[in-house]
Parts: C-alpha cells; structure tokens; sequence
C-alpha cells in the first residue's frame, strides 16, 4: 500500500473537508448561537453564554402551540398514511412486474409536478369544504407528501419476499393471514420502518402547503418558523431550528440500528 | 408394474394441469406405497415440479384426485394437507434460527413450549445439526440449510415428504453423501416420500420405484431394476442409461432392414480379439476409462457399438469382433417381448 498522498487523494480529501464545512459548518453555526447571548461581527467571540433562548421558546405559547402541533400532527399522518397507503403497496408489490411498474410510475409522476400549483388548487377545494385553516386540511396536504414513500419503498418491500418462504410456511400449516403476519409483514418490515422515517420526515418538515392552508390559525413549527425568523432575534431561531432537527437525527438514529442490522444484511440471499 | 397393497401412502387419480393455456400434466396416475420412496425423474419443463406442487396444494388441480393416506385431499389448502415439502432452495425463514424454523410449524400445531424444544431438538438431532440451533439460515452453509430445511418437513411428522431437487445446489460430492443420508432417514422412519429429480443416478441410487416422466405423463413406473434391464418404451430406453439404437431387425446377431428400433446396453456386448458366432467385427475407435470398468467405441462398416468392457481391454485402433448378447425390440416406441 501506498503511504504518500497521491494528488487525487488529496483532492479527495480537500473534498470530503470542504463537504464537511458546508454540512456541519451551519449546524454548529446554529448550535453556538443557541447557546449565546450574543455574537456579531466583529467580536471573534460571543459575548456571553445564556440557556435564555431556550426558556423563551418554551414560554412562548405561540412557540409551544407550534411544537405541540407538529407533534400531533406528524404521528396522525404517519399512521393515516400508513392505513391508506400500506395495503395498495402490498397489491402493488404482489403485482406482476408491469402492473407495479405502471402503479409506480402513477404514484411517481403525481408527485412530479410543482407542489405550489397543486397546493393552490387544493386551497380552492378547501375553501369549498370549510377545511381551510383547520387541523385536518393540514393533516391531509402533509398526507399528501407521504405518499410517495409509503407506496414506493414498501411495495418493494413487499415484492422482494422470496414467494416460497411464503408457500414454506403454508406448508408448515400457517393460515394465510398468519403466512403475511409471520412471514410477508416481518420480511418488508425493514423497508417499512424506512417508508416510516421517510414521511415522518415529509410530514415534520412540511412548510408550503401548511402555511398555506394552516395560516392563520394552525401553525406548526415549520410554518412558524416564517413569523419566528421576523419577529424575533436570531438565537431564538437556532433554538428552534435545533428542536426542529431532533426528531429527524432520533429517527436515523433508530434507523441505522434497526435497519442497518444484520436482518437486512443476512436476509434476503434466498431467491 | 406393483399396485398399492393398502392405497394408504399417496395415489393420484388421472391429475390433469394446464398452465398458460398449455396442458402441462395430462391425466397423470400414480400409486405409491405406504413407506415407499419413489423418484419423479425426466428432462426439464417435463412437469415433475408442477405434479409435486399440485401434491402439496401450491396449485390446485384442473381435475382428477389427490389421496394422501386414503383421503380425498384434493380440496384441501397446502395448510390442511398432511404432507411436508422441502424446497430446492430450502426456503429457510432468514429471520429465525434453526431451530426457530423447524419448531415453527410444532408453534402453529398449537403445541407447547417444551414439547416444542424437544422435538425441535431431536429433528435437529436427526440431522446432525443440534450445534447449529442458534444459527441464522444466512450463517450455516448450503449442505447445512438443507438438512434444516429437511428437519423441518420431518419435525411435523408427515404422511408423505415431498423433496423437490433437493441436491441440485450441493457440489457432487456433498450430493452423494446428503442422498445416502435422506434415504438412510427415509427407511428409518419409513417415511412415504416422493422426490422430484431429473439426475437419472440419483433417481436410480436412491428410490424404490422410479416414474419416468415425458411431457407431463409416466412413461414407466418400476423398480431401478426393471427400469433399465426392461425399458417398456423407446423413450425410456434412451432416457435411463446409455443405448446403442438401430433401425431394423436383429436376427441371429445380424441386424437386417426394417421399421422397428433395436435397443442394446452397453453391457450387453462382449468384445473379443477372436471372432464369435453372429459377431460384428470393427476397429477400436475410442477407449474410455470409467472408473471400474471401459467404454469402447467401436466402429463397424455402417454404424458404431458403444460396449462396456472391464477385462481384456482393447486398445485404440485394435481389430475386434462385437456379439449381441442382449437386445429390446421397440414397436412404435413400445416393448416388444
Ligand atoms: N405458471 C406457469 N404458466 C405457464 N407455464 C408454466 C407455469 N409453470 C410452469 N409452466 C410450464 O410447465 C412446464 C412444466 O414445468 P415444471 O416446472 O413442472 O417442470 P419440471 O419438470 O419441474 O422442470 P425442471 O427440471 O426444469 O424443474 C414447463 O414447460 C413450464 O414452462
Ligand atoms: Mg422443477
């Protein structure tokens, strides 16, 4: 092996480093300055470290009714979109390989085109249906968003079950609800658990469509984040930028331990 | 041809499948004996694998009956029918060990705890693998996952086990050993068992009765024995073995003209440097060591002889006369006696 650095190892490194800036460099950025109590240019250093910013987010009730929301509101769509989307992901994966293709490439191109103009003719239909400004019109623009993750990768899930560990298991004298509970469910669950990070993520992080039919009455912390950036200081933001990052590096977190694990590894080597 | 003496092993009842609009199984009879072992064996696409799904309820029949231990099972779902299929790929579940797998079936008999360890060990005991109960099928080898594969189909006690190529992804030499040791089980627990191949030695080696299939019927059913000494068609002949095949006559050694085919083993010539009574005579043309004994090619003024020889082995390019011991006389791709 080679112990001098070659110049494409080099420049390779000069990459990962710079990578390295731009993706941790404003999340540091914004740890710091949730911590400060101030830091402008030109002082090299903040003036001082204060845990107010946080105590204000969580006194603020228009913050905190924000938080709460979003906290509802994500789990529900999840769920809803997982009743919803969950069983058409099983047809499709049991689908011969055109149907799926067809189905999947449906699902695809619907979500293909500018959100903005579907949005906006959505809130048209709401206005309609009385559902502008209420938790479930919000509930259903960010189902919307998840809808893509929760059909694509499960039903690849679904598909990839090798069929005769299923016909194995009827075999051994399982029902057929107790062949996809043991054997179809548990073997995609994999590709679920990351269907569910997915549109967890969708639904938290879903700042368009909510405004837009949530504002002014339902707010959640992404929409919030709007009037936030105007009406407060700068580490009141970090904060709540920092709060709004939590439940995506939690769910990765879990992700990669449950995901990543040797189940997937030693799975699927059957034909 | 031996019938059923009790009818309580498996009997098949004029099975007929069609598949894509294609008659893949054509009104397929089989009767096998309680405790009997008996191969499906021929080419591929020939329907061997269809007949065994149809017995284990994976595809239902488009008519005819499936009797397993004197009952009608034909309408039952591969859940209810009291026979044990091991897969060509095993199809261990990769998210359960060993013994996870083969107690999975005792798990859905309703059984209990300890009554499932036991008998999970002692299926697993069976087929040597108790070290590996904790294994995942993705941490054991081929050969390994098989035999877990088969304490699985054993575990439940069947009336009949059902094993679909289960060698054809075991290196040759594995092969040999895994088929002595099923069949070994076989006999001691005197299991009903059909096993579906389309390696004619293994077939050969290891079943009481063979059933020669070709395009989706039973040519012949027998013992290996009567199998290769009494083929009762041409198809047959050629199929199982090798076989020196004329067009014509035989009469007093001599081949003459005529419609029907004369079938001889290689065994059945006798190679001699002297010339013999009704003998052929022709040049060594190849000698091939196979193992124990040779093949000799030899070449006559209008044809070749494939001979068998395990002593006063010619040598190439030798002058050497060939008698017919033995021959089959096929008339319209049927025995003639
Ligand atoms: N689902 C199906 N649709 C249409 N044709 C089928 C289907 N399944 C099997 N066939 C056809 O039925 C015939 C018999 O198939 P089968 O799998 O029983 O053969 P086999 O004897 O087991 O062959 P092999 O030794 O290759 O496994 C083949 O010609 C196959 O193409
Ligand atoms: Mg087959």
């Amino acid at each position: 092996m080679r112990t001098f650095l070659s110049p494409t190892r080099l420049l390779l490194n000069f990459a990962v480093l710079l990578m390295a800036f731009f993706i941790l460099g404003p999340i540091l950025w914004l740890a710091a300055h949730a911590f400060v109590s101030g830091w402008q240019y030109p002082n090299l250093y903040p003036s001082g470290f204060t845990l107010s910013w946080w105590s204000k987010v969580f006194v603020d009730s228009a913050l905190k009714t924000a938080i709460k929301n979003s906290l509802i509101l994500s789990p529900l769509v999840v769920l809803l979109s997982m009743v919803i989307c969950l069983p058409a992901a099983y047809a499709a994966g049991r689908m011969n390989y055109w149907g799926r293709k067809i189905f999947m490439i449906g699902i695809f191109s619907a979500n293909s085109f500018p959100k903005i103009g579907l949005f906006a003719a959505i809130a048209t239909l709401y206005y309609t249906l009385n559902l502008m400004g209420t938790f479930v019109g919000v509930m259903i623009i960010q189902l919307l968003g998840t809808i893509i993750y929760m059909t694509w990768i499960p039903a690849a899930a679904f598909a990839a079950v090798p069929r005769n560990l299923e016909e194995a298991a009827r075999d051994a004298g399982a029902s057929k609800f107790r062949v996809f509970r043991t054997i179809t469910l548990r073997l995609a669950m994999p590709g679920i658990l990351v269907a569910i990070v997915m549109s967890f993520l969708a639904s938290f992080d879903e700042a368009q469509g909510s405004y837009l039919v949530g504002a002014p009455s339902i707010y959640t912390m992404p929409t919030e984040m709007y009037s936030l950036v105007q009406n407060y200081p700068i580490q009141v933001a970090a904060v709540f930028s920092i709060l709004l990052a939590l439940p995506s590096v939690l769910l990765l977190g879990l992700a990669r331990k449950h995901i990543m694990g040797g189940q997937l590894a030693d799975g699927f080597q059957l034909k | 041809m031996m019938k059923t003496e009790d009818g309580m092993g498996l009997e098949l009842r004029g099975l007929k499948k069609i598949l894509g609009g294609r008659v893949i199984i054509d009104d397929l009879d089989l009767s096998v004996s309680k405790g009997e072992m008996v191969s499906l064996l021929g080419p591929s696409g020939c329907g061997k694998t269809t007949t065994l799904r149809m017995i284990a309820g994976f595809l239902a029949v488009d008519s005819g009956q499936i009797l397993v231990a004197g009952k009608d099972v034909t309408a039952l779902g591969p859940d209810k029918r009291p026979s044990a299929m091991v897969f060509q790929n095993y199809a261990l579940w990769p998210h359960m060990t060993a013994a996870k797998n083969v107690g999975f079936p005792l798990k859905i008999k309703g059984l209990s705890k300890i009554e499932i360890k036991e008998k999970v060990e002692a299926a697993l005991e069976l087929v040597n693998l108790l070290h590996h109960k904790d294994s995942r099928p993705g941490q054991i080898s081929g050969g390994e996952q098989q035999r877990v594969a088969l304490a699985r189909a054993l575990v439940q006690e069947p009336d009949i086990l059902l094993l679909d190529e289960p060698l054809s992804n075991l290196d040759a030499k594995l092969r040999e050993k895994v088929r002595e040791d099923i069949r070994e089980l076989q006999r001691r627990l005197g299991i009903t068992t059909v096993i579906v191949t389309h390696d004619q030695e293994e077939a050969l080696s290891i079943s009481d009765r063979v059933a020669v299939m070709n395009s989706g019927r039973i040519e012949q059913f027998s013992s290996p024995q009567d199998l290769y000494r009494q083929p009762q068609t041409e198809y047959v002949a050629t199929f199982i073995g090798s076989l020196n095949r004329f067009e014509g006559d035989l009469q007093n050694g001599q081949i003459l003209g005529g419609t029907d085919v004369i079938g001889i083993r290689p065994e059945d010539l006798t190679i001699s440097r002297e010339p013999m009574e009704g003998s052929h005579s022709g040049i060594v043309e190849l000698v091939i060591p196979r193992g124990h004994f040779f093949e000799v090619v030899v070449r006559r003024k209008d044809g070749i002889f494939r001979a068998f020889a395990s002593e006063n082995i010619p040598t190439f390019g030798e002058h050497v006369h060939v008698k017919i011991k033995k021959a089959l006389r096929y008339q319209n791709g049927k025995l003639v006696a």
